[in-house]
């Protein structure tokens, strides 16, 4: 029996709504999750309290502030057993702390015949980012494969094998599949990347918020993640590094606040995190996610996530059921997350969500931020279904309700 | 459920199931294509002219219902048309699409304005319109294959 988290739903205020008429069931999860009455009530209070700016300020309120947000700094760390709050760096989300590591380290570290390596499932964030440092400084990307037809069986283990050499210097990959669902087997990952000296870069946006996270358990080197994707604001994410690492990296952002001393000349700059996190932060939101952290573990994220998970696979058996509906990604006994993807034969993907919107239902269709592994998959789009604590059984049945009237309007 | 039924209206659902003028045609001088980055949906043209005029055109690609629909129904439109009679045709359309207005003379392009109420689609509405105007602002060149 998964948990039961009913009563959690009437802490989300956005839940309680009617779209074209109908009762809101809330399944773009993975695009983002809404937020509890915590988390917005906590953003309130900052700015009507102790708004004022961080680590300049000797009076109360700029005093006051500084503590939230090295609190929340504090809270991050023990969110995913960081072993130091400064190996976390706030950023504005996964995408700016992946580009941080890109820019920061990259152009230090990588010269031509070196290799990058990522993954052929990864978000374009992930992917895009080392394109770019690629080009830049003379190295190759290359991508673990997705094996199977449907890319059920996830990445192909041997041919990172063959990848990962001793040219490897980094290798990026994404904890879960925003596309797939597929939980790849992080902690084994980084131990094969390290056995041949690479760094590893973990993508967490869509496990953040979902699974229980311990990066000394995992043993990467960089992690980031969103703040909006679990329960928290947006604008606000967090950057994992190794402290070790970080205080040898160059900064990719320079002015107030990482600077330990500045002539007309020049400058010298202050240890990780600060180097990192130059002019004003983003307090506010950084004292909202604190909140969402607090919420998220009141939960207990092996709960939370055996609940999505529970309803994930009611999903996809239910799904199954629907004639001409392709399910993409693993299949039962394969680690899958809390989300489903999925193809109508008779209906393309935005008609799906056009419609299903009409019933109250908020989908996800597209390419999903991974265009190449459509592609490789055949399809120019699909569907996404993706859960969080407040679903239940009920949004299921909404979903598959909508869904068949769908298929026979198309395929009548 | 009647908004949607004036966004698939019979004859959009028809041109989507049933596509005129679809495939690449070998015949053809120019090709442009339309891309919507947001979904990932394309869109291209083909066109041959005799004269300035649209002796012969045709699409292909991957999209939506409405995104097919529109293209298919546009290449029944646009044929035997000049540029400048095409861009007017597609000024009319993209005034049924943006504004929900129907033509005051009976076109099928009419079944369109549904789309209004859904301002997300009218980019897919206006893929394929977009492509065959690039197509026919290039230079004649035969199609490479």
């Amino acid at each position: 029996m998964p948990p039961d988290f009913s009563a959690v739903r009437d802490q989300f205020p956005a839940l309680h709504q009617t779209v074209h008429g109908k009762p809101l069931v809330y399944l773009d999860n993975a695009a983002t999750t809404h937020k509890p009455r915590a988390v917005i009530d906590a953003l309130v209070r900052y700015y009507e309290r102790d708004n004022s700016n961080v680590h300049r300020g000797l009076h109360a309120l700029s005093m006051r502030s500084t503590d939230s947000y090295e609190a929340a700094r504090a809270r991050a760390a023990a969110f995913i057993n960081a072993a130091d709050p400064a190996e976390i760096i706030f950023t504005r989300g996964t995408t700016e702390g992946i580009n941080l590591v890109a820019q920061s380290w990259g152009p230090t570290h990588l010269k031509a015949g070196d290799v990058i390596l990522a993954t052929e499932m990864e978000h374009h964030s992930n992917l895009v980012p080392w394109q770019r440092l690629a080009a830049r400084t003379g190295a190759t990307l290359r991508l673990v494969p997705v094996a199977g037809a449907d890319a059920e069986h996830g990445l192909d283990l041997a041919a990172l094998d063959r990848l990962l050499t001793p040219q490897v210097k980094l290798f990026a990959f994404t904890h879960i599949s925003n596309t797939l669902g597929t939980i790849n087997p992080a902690a084994d990952l980084c131990a094969r990347a390290r056995a041949v000296g690479a760094l590893t870069v973990v993508d967490a946006a869509q496990s953040s918020g979902h699974e229980p996270l311990d990066v000394q358990v995992l043993g990467c080197d960089f992690l980031s993640f969103s703040g909006h994707k679990m329960a928290g604001p947006t604008g606000i994410g967090v950057l994992y590094g190794r402290r070790a690492l970080l205080d040898a990296l160059d900064p990719w952002q320079t002015g107030g606040g990482m600077v330990a001393n500045v002539t007309y000349a020049d400058a010298t700059w202050k240890p990780s995190p600060e180097r990192f996190e130059a002019g004003t932060p983003n307090i506010a939101d950084a004292v909202a996610l604190h909140a969402a952290m607090d919420f998220l573990d009141g939960l207990g994220r092996p709960a939370l996530a055996a609940h999505d998970h529970a309803l994930a696979a009611t999903a996809r058996a239910a799904l199954a059921e629907i004639p001409g509906l392709r399910v993409l990604g693993p299949k039962a006994g394969s680690p899958r997350a809390g989300l489903v993807s999925f193809a109508l034969q008779d209906a393309h993907a935005h008609d799906v969500v056009t419609f299903a919107d009409q019933d109250g239902i908020a989908l996800r269709g597209g390419h999903h931020c991974n265009q190449p592994l459509m592609r490789k998959l055949g399809l120019p789009s699909t569907v996404r279904a993706s859960f969080y604590v407040y679903n239940t059984e009920a949004d299921i049945t909404a979903l598959v309700t909508s869904l068949r009237r769908i298929q026979k309007f198309f395929a009548g | 459920m009647s908004d949607l039924s004036d966004l698939y209206q019979s004859v959009i659902l028809d041109h989507n199931k049933r596509p005129r003028n679809r495939g690449r045609l070998p015949t053809a001088t120019r090709v442009a294509t339309g891309d919507n980055p947001t979904c990932g949906d394309n869109c291209t043209v083909y066109l041959r002219l005799d004269g300035d005029r649209i002796a012969e055109i045709s699409f292909d690609g991957q999209g939506c219902a409405i995104s097919q629909a529109s293209a298919s129904l546009m290449t029944t439109q646009l044929k035997g048309k000049t540029a400048a009679e095409a861009e007017a045709a597609f000024a009319g359309f993209r005034d049924i699409v943006t504004t929900g207005r129907e033509p005051e003379e009976f076109s099928e392009t009419a079944a369109f304005a549904g789309v209004h109420a859904f301002p997300a689609r009218i980019k897919c509405a206006t893929l394929g319109w977009h492509a065959a105007l690039e197509a026919l602002k290039q230079p004649d060149q035969p199609l490479s294959s």
